[in-house]
This record gives C-alpha cells, structure tokens and sequence, in this order.
C-alpha cells in the first residue's frame, strides 16, 4: 500500500529552494575532472561546481570561457555522490537545457564564464532544475530571484584569491536588507524603484528581514578564516573556485575549509585548521585590475 | 521544568528544525561537540549532506558519543540526511552512520534534484489530514528489521519509521508549517519531575 494521496509534484520553488537550504552550513568546490571531484568529496564539500577551467586560469588564459564538455560533466556526476552544480553562460539557456539533461542538480548562471547575452539573463522559472546565480547587491539579488533564483550567492571577485569583495557584497546585502525592514508600507514602492527589483519581493523581505532563499558567499575565498569571515558576516555557506585547487595541497586545504565553516564561531578550531597548510594561491590586489577584467561588472 | 531539544548543528538546515521546535515552545540548543550533546534531552539531526555530516562527526568525536546516547534511549528524530546517519548501511556506498536504526537505506533513491518533489502523505498513528511532505534528493528504507515500524511508504518503500526512540522521515517537514512530526518528538521526552 502507498501513503501518496495526491499525486506528487517536481520543480516546484519550495523543491528547488529546499536543495539550497540542506546545502547550508557547507561548502561548494569548484572542480574541473573526477580526480578534484573526488577530493572534493572526500574533503567533506556539500556539492561540487563543475566547470571548464577555474576562475584564475580563466583570468591568467583569457579567450572565451564556456560551459564544461558534457562527457566531463557526466563523469563527475558519475563519480561523486553529493550534488553536482555546473556553470553557464549568462543568459546561454541553451546550455542550461544541455546540463538539465546531464542530470546537474543546481545551474550556476555565472559572471565567471564569458557572458552569451549582454542584456537578459535566463527565464529561470522555466527549468526543473534550479538556479544560483552571483548578485553585489539587495537590487540584483532580488531581479535574479524575479527571473527564478532558487539560491543567491556574493559575486566576490572570482578567481583573486582575494575576499575584500566578497565583503563588500555581503555587507551590502546585509545593509540594504536592514534599511528595508525599518520602512513602512507607504515607502516600499519607492524603494522598489530605488533597488530596480520587483515591488512584491521588495515587500516580502522588509516583511522577514531575509532574502528569500539561500545565500551563500563566493569569489576571492582563498583560507579558513575567510571562510569563517563569511560565515560571520551571514552568508549561509560559501563557495570556495580556485582557493582550493589552485593552492599547494588542496586535499589539506579543502578539509580545513569544510571544518572552519562549521565552527566558524570557534577561534581556536579555526587556528588549528589553519596551521601549516601549505602554499595558499597567489592572490591579486582587486585595485590593479581594469573594469573589463572585473567579472562581477559582468550582468546586473 | 521544560525539555531541551538539541539539534545536530554540524551542517545542513538545522535553524529550521529549531524554529520548528520553538514554535512548539521547546528550548532547543545547537550540537556541535560531544560536551553539547550531553545537555540535551533529545536530539533532531537535520537535513543537509549526509556524507559531510558524517565527516564531521568522525573527526570532531561525535559517533560514539551519539551512539551511546542514542542506543542509550534519547528521543532520537532523522530527517533525510538524518534518517541516513542514524542507519546500519547504505547500498552501494560506504558512509560513516550511526546503525542505531536497524535499517538499510538507498541514497537519492527517487533520483535526482529533478526528481525532487512534494507529495501529500497519511501517516499511521498521525490523525488529521495527509502530511503535505517534500522529498529532496532523498532516500528511502530498502530493509527494515523487525523491531522498525513502517509509518509510511512511497512506491512500497518505507519513508517514515519509528524503531523504540527514534524516528526517521526521508522528507523534510522542518520546511513546511506543519508542527505534528516535531510535535511527536517533543511527546516522547520525558519531562523530569523538579521535586
């Protein structure tokens, strides 16, 4: 005998949300092949991100960075029994409809990668699969999640090893959210037009103080106190691209930056994680870099 | 005197279990050691990665201590990632777990996120109308002993049990607004008698 009484519903917003909210607390890894899929895993990451080639290398090669080769994709899904995300092109819903069929459990509609449309993101709401997508800001996170956002995370500034960004975002965020919930219901249409989002998630987040959906930190976390440093500003887990396998013992590293996450409250947890990881990557000072190699200038 | 549930904070979505449980006017606490562990009178391990949880309870020291509370009779309740955890085995794969519910469990065994879905559920022994229950990447009994009692099932197989202390759902009710599985926890700690 079954215990169904009705009959059961996909790709529904609180499914795709829901993935999100088991994902909280954890940490997401970008890898390229099973190998680092493997370590990931074996590290303790919540899912892993998969895409052709790290935001650093994207950085450092330059040329056009699309979505990963789906024979690539398909091993790491294969390989790895956590959830498996995989990046597009902004706007690209093409190769979101290729990675639906892989079976990808989250699509990253990424900045990181070279952008496929310089205007319109993806009409997110018209997938089962769910999206994450980066946001600086209250106004941009609250537009992707009109599109169909089912998770927000920081933009950062990918693939620099470099977290003062991430901050900035998160800060952001955290501000803009505040200010809305000390206005009354008169200002909230005004505020609407001032952030460039949507009046009814305008309304919904000054009524709860919170976004409505998971968001995590991501772009420039390179150690286990940035991660923590994240956490502490509260973001709901963190993203971690080339921090990792662009260090000098990711498996060392990846560990700890799964355990500072979790006790990012504990200092001496933290400090003990944190010694003698080896070579973190080399990071780039945000102040030297052109607009045009600014990734989170990409869709707004 | 009130009850103190505790809640597995080591990851996943552990402030929802514990909104839950305040609603319920509970006082409920974070466990990330095995020195919060013991100031609880029950315990919810959340939602979330079963294998990151698992991780993090070997190298933070927290199997055993679990096991013994658990196996000991602490009102135990396992969502999804929980109900992994709190199980003997997992086909096809090799995890940390607890094996205090004499069950064998399948990973993502509706598929995946895709197939993730929400659904209407009777529950045996919760009266009212059906559980509205949403299923996440999620898991269910392939094997049950004989001291587990099959409350619900999807396709035939169990995704709602109760073995003694513990309870265990392959869905999520800490992300909806319905109380009665939290509430069924709360009923099974005692509440000691202050004379």
């Amino acid at each position: 005998m079954d215990s169904t009484s009705t009959p059961i519903e996909t790709g529904t917003d609180l499914v795709k949300r829901g993935l999100a909210e088991m994902l909280k607390g954890g940490v997401i890894m970008d890898v390229t092949d099973v190998e680092q899929a493997r370590i990931a895993e074996e590290a303790g990451a919540v899912a892993v991100m998969s895409l052709e080639r790290v935001p650093a290398d994207i950085r450092a090669e330059g040329g056009v960075a699309r979505m990963a080769d789906p024979e690539r994709v398909s091993a790491i899904v294969d390989a790895v029994s956590i959830p498996v995300m995989a990046k597009v092109r902004l706007g690209h819903f093409v190769e979101a409809q290729v990675l639906e069929t892989l079976g990808v459990d989250y699509i990253d509609e990424s900045e990181v990668l070279t952008p496929a449309d310089d205007q319109f993101h993806i009409d997110k709401w018209k997938f089962t699969v769910p999206f994450v997508c980066g946001a600086k800001n209250l106004g941009e996170a609250l537009r992707r999640i009109g599109e169909g956002a089912a998770m927000i995370r920081t933009k950062g500034e990918p693939g620099t090893g470099n977290v003062v960004e991430a901050v900035r975002h998160m800060r952001q965020m955290t501000s803009q959210i505040k200010w809305l919930s000390t206005l009354d219901d008169q200002e909230l249409m005004d505020a609407a037009k001032v952030l460039g989002a949507p009046y009814a998630l305008v309304k919904e987040v000054a009524g709860s103080g919170r976004l409505p959906v998971v968001n995590f930190a991501a772009g420039g976390i390179a150690t286990p106190a940035d991660a923590a440093l994240m956490m502490q500003l509260g973001c709901d887990g963190v993203f971690v691209g080339s921090g990792i396998f662009k260090s000098g013992d990711p498996a060392v590293r990846a560990k700890a930056i799964v355990e500072a996450t979790t006790y990012f409250k504990d200092a001496e947890k933290i400090a003990k994680v944190s010694r003698g990881l080896g070579e973190a990557m080399v990071g780039i000072n945000i102040d030297t870099l052109p607009d045009s190699e600014m990734m989170q200038l990409r869709g707004d | 005197m009130t009850v103190r549930i505790g809640v597995l904070a080591l990851q996943g979505d552990f402030r929802e279990h514990i909104s839950m449980l305040q609603s319920l006017g509970v006082t409920t606490a974070e466990v990330r050691t095995a020195e919060e562990l013991e100031g609880v009178d029950a315990l919810v391990i959340p939602g979330g990665e079963s294998t990151t949880i698992g991780k993090l309870a070997d190298r933070y020291g927290l199997i055993e201590p679990l096991r013994k509370r658990i196996a000991g009779g602490m009102p135990t309740l396992g969502t999804c990632a929980g109900m992994i955890f709190l199980a003997s085995a997992t086909v096809n794969h090799d995890q940390h777990q607890l094996g205090v519910l004499d069950a064998v469990v399948q990973r993502n065994a509706f598929g995946r996120q895709v197939d993730s879905f929400e659904a209407d559920l009777n529950v045996d022994g919760v009266p009212g109308d059906p559980i509205h229950a949403v299923f996440i990447r999620a898991p269910w009994i392939e094997k049950v002993g004989a001291d587990v009692e099959v409350l619900a099932t999807v396709d035939g197989h169990p995704v709602f049990v109760r073995q003694d202390n513990i309870l265990a759902t392959s869905f999520h009710p800490e992300l909806t607004d319905d109380t009665r599985v939290h509430a069924m926890i709360v009923d099974m700690t005692p509440i000691e008698e202050q004379i």
